[in-house]
């Protein structure tokens, strides 16, 4: 991973220096870090010209752009009512039993962030998960620790 | 007496000549082009349905030179998920209807707003899209299309926040009028059109308006992808030609004890049992986006409710009083109802609530959150609260 400020400016020249480019760049800086940094924030801020606050109330608004630190894998699990029809709750159990934390933590290794989400459009083969950007369906205990399983030796 | 099966439908998915469609469109004259979407009664399958043609036909009739055509594939709905399959097996089709569009309005540029947690489908997408530049070079059409994703904001999929999304900016709703048709994506006029509604066109200028209109009703005409889920047999992704009650969809997908449909999603209407055989599943009875989904007898429809609430409660953008403060008002009311520190009759306030929310807040979200909240409501009353 190079430095932020390489990457930021990496990012600039690759989506521009608009006021359109803002999202673009944080969603590349979201690609490498998992999360936003304060001090990359702020250099995304001196490269754009716009404020700092703008681009904090910018990336506070969206769900997916956390400012908060976050694992290397963020499991974000569907927590909309069709997954919860189909067993959604055993299967986030054995997630918080298999990587010992609870909704909203991260491991203190730092390689895992297990989060609730809004439908994720996989209601037809609940309950479902993303992994990162990776949509993972029809859990069970079972899948899921497999799919864990795998991720650990990652 | 059981009736006929449903009409199945296969005007999304058929595998069609893309490029030999567009060869043939292009060449026509953008207000022929909209002549055959008015007259074949295509409506929005977003949701809302408003009449594709007439957004067409407004966007072409604005003088500026700059005008966008933008594919809404932010499909964020409780329920939904059609259009991830449609962008998955027919990306083609998609961005063919948003070049025909382009011709129809005048627009050289086109955004698909893509919802973060469909990310995976980027590089397939940006391939196909890639491959529709060099075919557009070749025909010589001058428009290109660019590719832009959410992070997680339900709200994104209303039309003005996803234009500030774009522009990078917090995904907030603006104020109506101006319309997206006059002033929308960066200020210039822009057609925002859903997935779904794109591809109809492309097999509207292929089979004829003809072919469209005669299918479904007077209010709903042609067919619609419906996605279907919660306690059924056959989840799933189905295209039904509209029309049908809720009764003869139930008879087709459910488990032979549903006892409510919610159409539409969270932000959609839930009908009970009793009223299965009189609601008409289309703009003249319960409309939907596409979100179907089934609830048989061993379901508390106060999990339901809650479920759709802290959606809202979470999903509001928080930018007008009425949403912000009425979705959370709303939760803590049914809660408090359901704990038993507030007697039933505060239900009736509540409903009220979701009125005061219906005519004051500032777009669809916060209007639409009373849809759910006073059918459940009012038709399941015992088990919200007991």
């Amino acid at each position: 991973m190079s430095e932020p400020i390489n990457l930021v400016k990496v990012l600039a020249d690759k989506h521009g220096r608009r006021r359109d480019s803002l999202i673009p760049i944080l969603q590349g800086l979201m690609e490498e870090t998992n999360y936003l940094t304060d001090e990359a924030m702020v250099l995304v801020a001196k490269e754009l010209d716009i404020s700092s606050a703008d681009v904090y109330g910018t990336a506070s608004f969206y769900t997916f752009m956390d400012t908060e630190i976050r694992g290397k894998y963020v499991i974000r699990i569907c927590k909309t009512i069709s997954c919860s029809m189909k067993g959604k709750i055993d299967v986030l159990h054995t997630i918080e039993d298999t990587l010992k934390i609870k909704v909203g933590e991260t491991t203190s290794d730092k390689k895992f962030s297990l989060l609730e989400t809004n439908c994720i459009g996989w209601c037809h083969k609940a309950p479902a998960m993303l992994i990162n950007d990776t949509p993972y369906t029809e859990l069970t205990s079972q899948k899921v620790t497999e799919i864990l399983q795998d991720y650990m030796k990652k | 007496m059981k009736s006929s099966a449903l009409k199945r439908v296969d005007l999304i998915f058929e595998s069609v000549n893309v490029r030999a469609i567009l060869e043939k469109t292009l060449k026509r004259k953008p207000e022929e082009i909209i002549k055959d979407i008015l007259d074949s009664g295509l409506r929005g399958r977003g949701g809302a349905g408003f009449p594709t043609g007439m957004k067409w036909k407004y966007t072409a009739d604005e003088k500026d030179p700059v005008k966008y055509i933008v594919c809404n594939a932010d499909e964020g709905e409780p329920g939904t998920f059609k259009d991830r399959q449609i962008l998955d097996e027919v990306p083609r089709k998609v961005f063919g209807g948003m070049a025909i569009a382009s011709k129809a309005i005048g627009a050289k540029i086109g955004y698909v707003y893509l919802r973060g947690e469909y990310k995976f489908l980027v590089p397939k997408l940006q391939e196909e899209i890639d491959l529709f530049h060099s075919m557009m070079k070749e025909m010589k059409h001058d428009f290109r299309i660019e590719l832009r994703l959410g992070s997680g904001a339900y709200i994104c999929g209303e039309e003005s926040a996803l234009f500030e999304s774009i522009e990078g900016k917090r995904g907030e709703p603006r104020n109506k009028p101006p319309y997206p048709t006059s002033s929308g994506l960066f200020g210039k006029p822009t057609s925002i059109n859903n997935v779904e509604t794109l591809v109809y066109t492309v097999m509207i200028c292929e089979y004829g308006a003809d072919h469209f209109h005669k299918l479904g009703t007077t209010d709903s005409r042609g067919s619609k992808v419906f996605s279907v889920s919660g306690d059924t047999p056959k989840a799933g992704i189905y295209e039904l030609e509209l029309g049908m009650t809720v009764e003869r969809f139930v008879e087709e997908f459910g488990d032979g004890d549903t006892k409510a449909v919610q159409v539409g999603g969270a932000s959609g209407f839930c009908v009970p049992r009793k009223k299965f055989q009189d609601t008409i599943i289309g703009f003249e009875g319960v409309p939907t986006g596409g979100s179907m989904k089934l609830f048989n007898s061993s379901r508390s429809m106060y999990n339901v409710l809650h479920n759709y609430l802290d959606f809202f409660a979470e999903e509001s953008c928080g930018q007008c009083t009425p949403c912000r403060v009425g979705c959370q008002q709303l939760l803590l009311g049914v809660e408090a109802v359901k704990r038993g520190e507030k007697n039933s009759r505060y239900l009736d306030e509540l409903v009220k609530l979701a009125g005061t929310m219906k005519m004051a807040s500032k777009c669809g979200l916060g209007q639409s959150v009373g849809n759910a909240f006073k059918s459940i409501v009012e038709n399941f009353k015992e088990e919200v609260i007991y």
